[in-house]
């Protein structure tokens, strides 16, 4: 085994085990954390992809700021484990269990095995394709101005959030 | 053009890490988050699978991107966090007002709009 395919398959272990503890934890505060060391785990994948900026960002904006909102608000709300929230083991949550197996299934037969062998490593433009400077020039031609739309979406949210979670004044 | 960014294992040939076992994983992880939207009930919870869903199809674009030679799948990328961190902003602040509108986070019982 290379040393590439060791970190591959230990920071993919660490991301599969991440989820899966994510999804078991009663504890919102506990979750929150796995989900933060399954991004760190999914910046260093895109490493191994050779997709530094991609990295970087998502490292930035996941483990950066998202997760902290979510800490925060799960906080803000003071929810320990709360009783009223037990999970029923009830009929909706096996069909819904057999329902995501099946889903998983499919798409490990559809992605992981009908997939053409024929990528096996990376192409050799892929090294100049991850740097700032690549994605930079390829973002302000060809991107500008879905770019520039994303600012207006930004924007939108920013009010949208302010209004939503904006204490009603009492008249 | 950078011959000294140039990857390791790009110039030596050998064997890496197939295409294949991305997209397994990207699968895996996508149906973590189908499972956690389904069967939790914690709103926040199911608010943090959906995020999990992104990533997974983001870590499958990146890696069809980088496998393909295709500049469009890290900007697409880069784009669905743009709208991921919007995501976030706005559906903490509906929880928020949920929770103080209703004291609780169980998406059973937040059922106004149901007729």
């Amino acid at each position: 085994m290379t040393f590439e395919q060791g970190v591959f398959y230990s920071l993919a272990g660490v991301t599969v085990f991440s989820a899966v503890m994510m999804l078991l934890q009663r504890n919102p505060v506990n979750s929150a954390l796995f989900l933060i060391l399954n991004f760190f785990c999914l910046g260093g994948l895109y490493l191994t992809l050779n997709a530094q900026f991609i990295a970087l960002v998502h490292i930035l904006v996941y483990a950066g700021a998202i997760m902290v909102l979510f800490l925060f608000v799960i906080m803000l709300l003071n929810l320990g484990d709360d009783k009223r929230l037990t999970e029923h083991l009830g009929m909706r949550m096996y069909l819904g269990i057999a329902f995501s197996v099946g889903l998983l299934v499919e798409l490990l037969y559809m992605f992981g095995f009908n997939t053409p062998s024929s990528y096996t490593q990376l192409s050799p433009a892929s090294a100049e394709m991850g740097t700032v400077e690549f994605i930079g020039k390829v973002l302000f031609t060809k991107f500008l101005f879905p770019f520039e739309i994303t600012s207006f979406l930004l924007l939108v949210a920013i009010i949208g959030a302010v209004l939503l979670a904006k204490k009603k004044i009492v008249q | 053009m950078r011959a000294r960014r140039e990857c390791l294992a790009c110039r030596e040939k050998k064997v890496m890490i197939p295409l294949n076992h991305y997209l397994l994983l990207s699968a895996f992880l996508f149906s973590c988050g189908v499972l956690g939207v389904v069967v939790r009930r914690n709103a926040i919870i199911v608010f943090m699978s959906i995020e999990l869903m992104l990533n997974a199809v983001n870590l499958s674009l990146v890696a069809f991107g980088q496998f393909l030679g295709d500049a469009t799948g890290q900007m697409l990328v880069f784009f669905v966090m743009v709208v991921a961190a919007a995501e976030a902003a706005v559906g903490l602040a509906i929880i928020i007002s949920l929770f103080r509108n209703k004291q609780t986070v169980n998406i059973d019982e937040l059922n106004i709009l149901k007729w």
